[in-house]
């Protein structure tokens, strides 16, 4: 379903990812651990088309469309998600609003019709109960004075209504309490655990693998995949740490 | 200070240039008896006569024009504004032409196409678009598609008749009711009040006048698509709206369409008055010509616009969306007289390309207790400037004032001006005044954020800016408010990326 090959990406003339290669199938949930500063964040961003990222060389091939060819939007509309580290607040604007415009949007480039106001009120009342979200924080301004929790909880309902083909979520347990991790990976699995669906799933820690199980673990490092296995591979890499398990790698 | 034409760089007066020689051609064209319709080029007492002798006014307006007139020749342009424009050559221009100098077109399909797809993405009904883009014979057609049917239209007509209400041109209002006329006419806004009114005094074509009746509820909005058959009047436009004790009216003015005018200079003048317990929403729409994305073209736009608080406990709100207009120069005021009474200001102005707005209000706070709330927006984008200027000022009687002040600026691209200039001067010490100011950009952050749930630039960009702006926008009627919306993301587009 998304196909890495050989990705190299630099930032302001930094070589973040030196020839990245990994491919996630359909129905499968594939978790990328690693250090800090390894490039999981950039890897999110350049999938995403963030503009200040330069792809030197590599290719990445989702649902049989070249990424790279499409703008961000583009991307949006054919199906890729990406759940923020750090959700942006966008006064004045709520949340209904910018998801309605949104799913209208992707749908138009789809060439589908769009959503009335009633039915997409439906569909998020439905998205948001499965995130034990209310509507009336749906009716606040985009991230506007929301606490860490709160902004990953809203975007899971952004997931779960823009409905998309493959999620790449990075970092979306940080600042999560542990009943909010426990909500935040039950909506990762009510939405994305499908078998056309994929999930490129970010993470530091074992706590939101316990929620949402992974089919697939990576080490992300130095820019590269260095060790791909089993979810035992995260227990592993949660007791003894990186140092260890690259050395053994 | 003198009018030199040698002083003009070649492009500035183009417009206005343009105008000329179409206007020329015209008359050429035409029968003799409608040749008339066009006062001589240039400004004497002679064309304050002629145009107060082409509306049959009575003696008393023509010396009031005439007096506006001698007034006018020994007064200044003002050049505080931080607008910069080519030195205007009141004698190359004209000051009163029918209506019919539009150009008519045969249909839609030749109209210029980028109007015409603004038209579209305005979702402007046909019959509508007819009209406003001068096809031949559009009239019945538009008001049959604005109002449904002519019956609807005269029902209107007889319902705001019924309820007392005085709905009029100005021109019709100086020969039906000269007394009420007479009686408030410069009573706001001065002759003498600055350069641009006092023209207005001596040449305004016509405009709006209303009248609503103590303990009158207007019973609908008012607003000028009632008069899109009626002349169009906008270069020096006048307007008087008076709501007597506990009377209530809502009028909106101008058209989220783009609106050509081959007339460069405008000067408009608006006067409320609210009595006792009365109240008066005044909303704008202002999307005249701005230019090309050159700089070059586009309306001079020097608006007076003033309400007068005189009884206790009234209440004056301006609304304004200002898009359009290469200069802007715009500063709709209370006088808050009465006790109690309430001034509000809300003002969205967006500049793109080479535009330049310099526009805010004045709060005068003479009444006790009196209140107003300033909320502007100004979005700045391309090579544009655009300055907030607002002054709130407190009289030594004036107990119990408070005033509040928000001044956002947002900024596109990186050669965009925001500027605010507030003055604040309080004589009375028991006066509380908030003033508060911000300026920021459209992050990258806030735009990737948009676009990877599915919005392209240009939405982005558009849904950035009405939330921006949302605080304004939702004080305006709600039919106008969609449409501004529109209009704001039209305004903006190719200001990104």
């Amino acid at each position: 379903m998304l196909k890495i090959e050989n990705l190299h990406a630099e930032i302001d003339g930094k070589a973040i990812l030196k020839g990245l290669t990994l491919e996630i199938a359909a129905g499968e949930i594939h978790a990328i651990m690693g250090p800090n500063g390894a490039g999981k964040s950039t890897l999110a961003n350049v999938l995403g088309g963030k503009p200040g990222y330069d792809v030197t060389a590599g290719t990445v091939m989702f649902k049989g469309a070249d990424l790279f060819d499409l703008d961000p939007h583009e991307r949006a509309a054919t199906g890729l998600f990406l759940g923020f580290q750090y959700p942006v607040e966008i006064p004045g604007v709520s949340n209904v609003q910018f998801l309605r415009e949104a799913a209208n949007s992707q749908r138009k480039y789809r060439g589908e019709e769009p959503l009335s106001g009633g039915e997409f009120l439906k569909l998020a009342k439905e998205k948001a109960g499965l995130l034990k979200l209310d509507m009336e924080m749906l009716k606040r301004q985009v991230n506007v004075g929301f606490s860490g929790g709160e902004k990953k909880r809203a975007e899971m309902v952004q997931m779960g209504i823009l409905d998309p083909a493959f999620a790449v979520l990075d970092e979306t347990d940080s600042g999560l309490d542990i009943d909010a991790l426990r909500v935040v990976g039950d909506g990762i699995n009510a939405i994305m655990r499908a078998p056309d669906k994929g999930v490129l799933l970010i993470t530091h820690y074992q706590r939101l693998l316990d929620v949402v199980k992974p089919d697939r673990v990576s080490v992300l490092a130095g820019g590269r995949i260095v060790q791909t296995g089993g979810p035992e591979l995260a227990l592993r890499l949660e007791a003894e740490g990186y140092d260890a398990v690259m050395a053994d790698a | 200070m003198t009018d030199n034409l040698d002083l003009q760089t070649p492009e500035m007066d183009q417009d206005a240039k343009d105008a000329a020689a179409s206007a020329a051609e015209y008359e050429h064209g035409w029968s003799s008896d409608i040749e008339t319709e066009f006062a001589e080029k240039g400004l004497n007492e002679d064309t304050v006569r002629f145009i107060s002798g082409k509306k049959g006014e009575p003696e008393w307006m023509l010396d009031w024009r005439l007096k506006a007139f001698r007034l006018w020749q020994e007064m200044e342009e003002p050049d505080w504004a931080k607008v910069g424009y080519p030195k205007i050559d009141y004698q190359d221009a004209y000051y009163y032409a029918a209506p019919t100098k539009k150009i008519e077109l045969d249909s839609l399909d030749d109209l210029d196409p980028e109007i015409k797809r603004v038209y579209d993405k305005l979702g402007i009904p046909l019959g509508e678009q007819e009209v406003l883009a001068g096809v031949k014979g559009a009239k019945k057609v538009a008001v049959d598609a604005v109002f449904d049917s002519v019956s609807v239209a005269t029902s209107f007509r007889d319902e705001l008749m019924r309820a007392g209400v005085i709905f009029r041109s100005i021109s019709e209002a100086i020969k039906e009711y000269p007394e009420l006329v007479k009686k408030w006419l410069g009573r706001v806004v001065p002759t003498r009040d600055n350069y641009f009114a006092c023209l207005n005094a001596a040449v305004f074509s016509d405009g709006t006048f209303v009248y609503i009746p103590e303990g009158v509820r207007c019973p609908m909005e008012l607003s000028t698509y009632f008069r899109i058959n009626a002349e169009n009047t906008g270069q020096f436009e006048r307007t008087l709206i008076i709501a007597e004790k506990g009377a209530y009216v809502s009028y909106l003015e101008g058209c989220t369409a783009p609106m050509r005018d081959e007339n460069q200079l405008h000067a408009a003048v608006v006067e409320l008055v609210a009595m006792e317990d009365a109240e008066i929403k005044y909303s704008t729409v202002q999307n005249w010509y701005p230019g090309n994305s050159e700089g070059v073209g586009g309306i001079y736009n020097f608006v007076t616009k003033r309400g007068l608080c005189q009884g206790d406990r009234s209440k004056i709100s301006w609304t304004q969306v200002e898009t359009g207009s290469a200069v802007t120069w715009k500063y709709p005021s209370c006088v808050l007289n009465g006790e109690d009474s309430v001034g509000e200001f809300y003002s969205v102005a967006v500049t793109n390309n080479f535009q330049q707005a310099d526009t805010g209000t004045k709060m005068i706070h003479n009444g006790r207790g009196t209140r107003s709330t300033i909320i502007s927006k100004g979005i700045s984008a391309g090579n544009s400037n655009n300055t907030y200027r607002g002054m709130v000022r407190v009289g030594p009687k004036a107990e119990g004032v408070r005033n509040f002040t928000q001044c956002d600026s947002l900024l596109l691209g990186n050669k965009s001006g925001a500027h605010t200039v507030p003055y604040i001067e309080v004589k009375n010490p028991g006066a509380q005044i908030e003033h508060e100011a911000t300026t920021s950009k459209i992050s990258d952050d806030q735009m990737f954020y948009a676009q990877q749930r599915g919005l392209d630039e240009e939405e982005a960009v558009a849904l950035i800016v009405n939330g921006f702006a949302k605080d304004v926008l939702k004080e305006l009627p709600m039919e106008f408010a969609v449409e501004a919306q529109k209009l704001l993301a039209i305004s903006l587009e190719g200001s990104v990326g």
